[in-house]
C-alpha cells in the first residue's frame, strides 16, 4: 500500500493527523483498495436508507450541503449524491475514477469541498473555523514546509513519477490536518475510525516497533535499488547531494519553527491531561470538604460536633495532600465493602438510615472506585434533600457490569431545574461516570422521589462470577 | 387466600422494650393475642392461642427463631411467620425462611409497613424486604451450568425467572409492590404471585449452588 508514496514523506506520528499515506490517497492507486476495501462495501450495505429516500436518490434543492452520517469521510459523495438526484454508490465510484485520471487532483478537490461546504443543516463551514484556528494554520504550514522539502529531496533523486503524485498528496494533507482539528467531535471520531488501523501498527508496543522496521527496511531497498538502476555510477549522486544540502539549507530556517510546533502540540496535550486532572481533583474537594463545611455551618450550635467534623476533614486532606491517599478511597476493598463504607458514613454524618444492599462482589479497581464515589454522592444528595429518613442503595456485580441505585421516596425534583452551581449531580456524578466510560441516569418526580442508576462496565479480562 | 380484617398476632422477641414498641406501634390495626420472649414459651403461647401471624425474631437466647417454627411446623401448619431482624447476616435470615417463614423484614420498618406486611402473611403472600431480595438474588446468582453437577430432582426449583429476578431488583432498590407493579405494567397480584413463587423456591428447592451458598455462611 505504500508502493507509491513509499519515499514520498509520512507526517510524523506524534503529530496526531489523520493524514496516513492509505488515507487521502485511498482512491488514487489500485493497491489501496485492499485494505479498506471490504469494509467499505460493507457500510454501503448496512448503512440505513435515511427517511423519504428512495432507491433512486430524491433530488434536492438549494446550496451543496455534506451529509456526514451517510458518507465514509466528510459526506461530499452523500451530498452531491442528494443535490443531483444520482445513486450515492455511482457518485463514489466516479469519484474514484475522478481520482484515478486526474492522478490525485479530484482527492484534493475532495478535501476541498470538506473544508468549504457545510454539513447539511448547518451554515457554517470548517473553513470558517479554520480562520479563528491560528495554531492549526500553523501546524498546517509547518507540515506542508516540511513535505515540500522531502519532495524536493524526492525530486532530485530522480523520481519525476513521485513529483506529480506528490502535490496533491502534501496539499490533501495539509487541508486534513485542518480539517481535523477543527472538524466536529462526531466527525473526528469517524476520521479516527478510519485511521486507527494505521496507527495501530505504528504506535502499538513491540509489534508495531517490528511493523516499523520491517517497513523502513523495505523502503530502503527500494530506495538503493531505484537509485542503482537511475544512476550507475557514484558521480552522478552529485544532485543528490545537492538536494540535501537545500534541504539542511531550509531546515536551519525553518527547523526552530517546525520544532516549536511539535512543542506546542506536546503543551496542548499536557493541557488537556491537566484539565481532567483539575476537574476530578475539584469533584474530591467537593465532596469532602465542601461537603464538610457545609455541615459545619448547619450544626455551628453543636460544637462537639462541629469540632468532630473538622477533625475527621483534617485528617482526611492531611492523608490526601501528604500521603497522596484520596479522601473516601477505598483501598484494597471489595465493592460489598465499599458499598457498607459509604452506608456507615451517611448514616453516622447525616442522620438518616441507608438501606444498603449488595448483590456479588468483586474487587475495586479506578474504574469501581469511580463508580462508588458517585454512588456516595448521590446518597448524601438523597440523606441532604429529599426530607425522608431513609435511603435505599442497592449495587449488583454481573459478569460484564456493576450496577449501583440510589433511591429516596422524598420530594423530588426537576433534574432540568437544577441551579448551575450545583455541582454535585453534574460534576460529582455524571461527569465523574462518563469519563471512566460508565452511565448516570436521574429518575425524579416531584412529590414521589428520586432514583438515580449508575451503571459501570468492568472491564474485560477481569471477569469474575458473583459470589455464590 | 382472604386476610382477617384483623390479623391476630403473636409476637416473639426477647426484648420487653421492642415488644411493647411493636405493640403500639401496630395500634388497633391487629390483635396481639400473646408475646413470648424465648422459643419454649413462644411454641406454648402460639399452640395456645393459633395465631394467624407469628412476629417471630430471629435472634432468640435459647436459639434461633428457625427452631420454633420448625416445631410448629408439623402440628400448626395454617400459623404463619413474619420474621423480624435488627441483624442482617444472611445465614439467620436465610435459615429461618429456609425452615417456613413467610417473609423477612427488619426490625426499622415503619409502623404503617409493617401492618402491611402483617396483613400479606396472614393472606397467605410472602414480604420481601429489600435485604432479603439481595440474598435471593445473591444465593440464586447465575453460574455458569458446568458449575452444577449435581442432577436436581426439579429443575424448575432451582431458578429464577427473568420475570422474578426483575421483581426482585425492584424490591432491593427499595420499591414497594405497588410502584413494581406500576414499573412493570403488571398488577399488584402478579408481582404478589411471583414473590410467592421466589419464596417457595427458596424453600424446596435443593439446588446444589443454594447449598453451597448457605454452607459458606454457615447455615442447615
Amino acid at each position: 500500500m505504500q508502493k507509491s508514496t513509499g519515499p514520498a514523506p509520512r507526517p510524523p506520528a506524534g503529530a496526531g493527523t489523520p493524514a496516513g499515506p492509505g488515507d487521502p490517497g485511498g482512491g488514487r492507486t489500485p493497491g489501496d483498495h485492499t485494505g479498506p476495501w471490504p469494509r467499505r462495501r460493507d457500510r454501503w450495505r448496512l448503512r440505513p436508507r435515511r427517511p423519504g429516500q428512495s432507491a433512486c436518490e430524491s433530488k434536492t434543492s438549494g446550496p451543496l450541503r455534506r451529509i456526514p452520517e451517510d458518507g465514509l469521510l466528510g459526506g461530499v459523495a452523500a451530498g452531491l449524491a442528494a443535490r443531483t438526484g444520482l445513486d450515492l454508490t455511482l457518485v463514489r465510484l466516479a469519484l474514484v475514477l475522478l481520482g484515478l485520471v486526474t492522478f490525485g487532483y479530484a482527492v484534493v478537490a475532495y478535501v476541498l469541498f470538506w473544508l468549504v461546504v457545510p454539513v447539511a443543516g448547518t451554515d457554517s463551514s470548517i473553513a470558517a473555523r479554520v480562520k479563528e484556528d491560528r495554531r492549526g494554520i500553523a501546524l498546517a504550514v509547518g507540515l506542508g514546509s516540511m513535505l515540500v522539502a522531502v519532495l524536493v529531496l524526492v525530486g532530485a533523486i530522480g523520481g519525476t513519477w513521485v513529483g506529480t503524485l506528490g502535490w496533491p498528496l502534501i496539499i490533501s494533507v495539509v487541508g486534513l490536518v485542518l480539517i481535523w482539528r477543527n472538524s466536529p467531535d462526531s466527525e473526528q471520531a469517524t476520521m479516527q475510525h478510519l485511521v486507527e488501523p494505521v496507527l495501530g501498527l505504528t504506535w502499538g508496543g513491540r509489534r508495531g516497533v517490528v511493523t516499523r522496521l520491517s517497513v523502513a527496511g523495505v523502503l530502503l531497498i527500494a530506495g538503493v535499488s531505484i537509485l542503482a538502476a537511475v544512476h550507475e555510477t557514484i558521480s552522478v549522486l552529485w544532485p543528490l547531494i545537492g538536494a540535501a544540502l537545500v534541504i539542511a539549507a531550509v531546515a536551519v530556517v525553518l527547523g526552530p519553527w517546525w520544532l516549536g510546533i511539535a512543542r506546542d502540540l506536546v503543551a496542548e496535550r499536557r493541557a488537556r491531561i491537566r484539565a481532567e486532572e483539575r476537574a476530578d481533583m475539584a469533584a474530591r474537594v467537593h465532596d469532602s470538604v465542601l461537603q464538610t463545611l457545609a455541615m459545619i455551618q448547619r450544626r455551628a450550635d453543636q460544637p462537639q460536633q462541629v469540632i468532630q467534623l473538622a477533625r475527621a476533614q483534617e485528617r482526611e486532606l492531611r492523608a490526601w495532600l501528604f500521603d497522596g491517599r484520596a479522601p473516601g478511597s477505598l483501598d484494597d476493598m471489595t465493592l460489598a465493602a465499599g458499598v457498607r463504607q459509604i452506608q456507615q458514613e451517611v448514616e453516622a454524618q447525616h442522620g438518616v438510615s441507608v438501606e444498603a444492599v449488595t448483590v456479588g462482589d468483586c474487587e475495586l479497581d479506578d474504574d469501581l472506585s469511580a463508580l462508588l464515589a458517585a454512588a456516595r454522592e448521590a446518597t448524601v444528595n438523597a440523606a441532604k434533600w429529599s426530607g425522608v429518613g431513609v435511603v435505599s442503595l442497592f449495587a449488583e456485580v454481573e459478569p460484564a457490569s456493576v450496577s449501583v441505585y440510589v433511591r429516596d421516596r422524598g420530594k423530588g425534583f426537576d433534574p432540568a431545574a437544577v441551579p448551575g452551581d450545583r455541582k454535585g449531580l453534574a460534576e460529582s456524578i455524571r461527569a465523574r461516570m462518563a469519563r471512566r466510560g460508565g452511565s448516570a441516569t436521574v429518575r425524579s418526580t416531584p412529590g414521589q422521589g428520586t432514583e438515580v442508576s449508575l451503571t459501570m462496565p468492568r472491564r474485560a479480562g477481569e471477569r469474575q462470577p458473583s459470589r455464590t | 387466600m382472604t386476610a382477617p380484617s384483623r390479623p391476630r398476632v403473636v409476637i416473639v422477641d426477647d426484648h420487653g422494650l421492642f415488644r411493647s414498641g411493636v405493640r403500639s406501634e401496630l395500634g388497633d390495626q391487629v390483635e396481639v393475642v400473646g408475646e413470648a420472649d424465648d422459643v419454649q414459651p413462644a411454641i406454648a403461647v402460639i399452640g395456645e392461642h393459633l395465631p394467624d401471624v407469628v412476629l417471630l425474631d430471629v435472634h432468640l437466647p435459647g436459639g434461633g427463631g428457625q427452631l420454633v417454627v420448625t416445631a410448629l411446623k408439623a402440628v400448626h401448619p395454617e400459623v404463619r411467620f413474619l420474621a423480624l431482624s435488627a441483624s442482617d447476616a444472611p445465614e439467620d435470615v436465610i435459615a429461618v425462611i429456609r425452615a417456613g417463614a413467610r417473609g423477612y423484614v427488619t426490625k426499622t420498618i415503619s409502623g404503617t409497613d409493617l401492618v402491611d406486611a402483617v396483613r400479606r402473611v396472614a393472606a397467605g403472600d410472602a414480604v420481601f424486604s429489600p435485604r432479603l431480595a439481595g440474598f435471593v438474588l445473591d444465593a440464586f446468582a447465575a453460574l455458569p451450568p458446568a458449575d452444577d453437577r449435581v442432577p436436581s430432582f426439579d429443575p424448575e426449583l432451582d431458578q429464577l425467572t427473568t420475570r422474578e429476578r426483575e421483581v426482585l431488583r425492584l424490591i432491593a432498590r427499595g420499591y414497594t409492590y405497588k410502584e413494581i407493579a406500576r414499573e412493570l405494567t403488571i398488577s399488584i397480584r402478579t408481582v404478589e404471585t411471583h414473590v410467592s413463587s421466589v419464596l417457595r423456591k427458596l424453600q424446596l428447592s435443593t439446588r446444589h449452588q443454594l447449598t453451597r451458598w448457605a454452607a459458606e455462611r454457615r447455615l442447615i
